[in-house]
């Protein structure tokens, strides 16, 4: 389960998809899931190691035991903080969730390189990891693995 | 169709690619060929999504346009291709490479199109493997 405003790209496609060897990669957002212009996008030159999925958020959280279940190994990836409350407020079963790429934008302040967080969604982390959701920050699989508490 | 000004400054060629890689390929060309201002680099460095359609979309311009990418499937690729849709006479290549650029930047007052296949057919050629 990662967060990553860029959702599928280099870093995923590349750096995880060789250290971690996802079947799926499941893409939840409604915007995205509704638009067959940009699931073209999305879908576009990933390697066909990966079988790509776009969901809304509601049918993501729908889809999770299913994928917890299954042999397939499931990258679910979504953009924000504010779609990974959604997330994991409906589908309690999210215990672990990585933090890979929060870019600067409106009010957010500089927590990592790759990390920016506003004060809003310092807030919502810190209650998801007050319920028991182990949340770290990495963005590559070589790089350090940061815990929730040392961002806030 | 092209304006006079567009003839005389030719398709635009922009590289757009991950960490400094796009800054480094129009660097070489420039050097071995010796034309500048041809291409423009873009970096996704510190983008995200929004961040980067604004940075590719200011360097695309609204004349003919080539936009290489470096890989495709990443956030520079998406970037670029999703300009296609509403912005005639753009074009996307992914697996941007020195050959590819070369060539593109003597190609330029050719049309759209021909400076596109040119430049991709030389890309492809330029990649040889030797072996013992």
């Amino acid at each position: 389960m990662r967060v990553d405003d860029r959702l599928i790209h280099g870093q995923v496609v590349v750096g995880w998809g060789q250290a971690v060897c996802p079947d799926r990669i499941l893409l939840a957002d409604d915007e995205i899931a509704e638009s067959e212009w940009e699931r073209e996008l999305y879908r576009a030159g990933v390697p066909p190691d990966f079988e790509v999925e776009f969901t809304t958020i509601e049918e993501a959280a729908q889809r999770v035991d299913e994928l917890m279940r299954s042999a397939m190994r499931t990258l679910i990836l979504v953009a924000d903080v504010h779609a990974l409350v959604r997330l994991c407020n409906d589908a309690p079963q999210i215990r672990e969730v990585n933090l890979g790429g929060l870019h600067m934008d409106g009010d957010r302040v500089r927590k990592l390189p790759y990390l920016f967080l506003s004060d809003e969604e310092a807030g919502q982390l810190r209650e998801l990891g007050e319920r028991g959701v182990t949340i770290t920050a990495q963005d590559l699989p070589t790089t350090t693995r940061v815990p929730l508490e040392r961002l806030l | 169709m092209s304006s006079d000004s567009d003839q005389v400054n030719g398709v635009r060629g922009v590289v757009v690619s991950h960490a400094d890689l796009g800054a480094a390929l129009v660097h070489a060309v420039e050097s071995i060929t010796g034309i500048t201002g041809a291409l423009v680099p873009v970096s996704n460095d510190g983008c995200n999504r929004a961040t980067l359609d604004e940075r590719v979309h200011a360097a695309v311009g609204d004349t003919p346009c080539v936009v290489f990418v470096d890989l495709a499937g990443g956030s520079c690729f998406r970037s670029a291709a999703r300009l296609t849709r509403d912005r005639p006479g753009l074009t996307v290549v992914a697996g941007v490479n020195l050959p590819m650029l070369i060539d593109f930047v003597f190609q330029r007052d050719a049309s759209l199109e021909d400076a596109v296949k040119h430049a991709v057919e030389a890309g492809s050629h330029g990649i040889r493997v030797v072996s013992h």
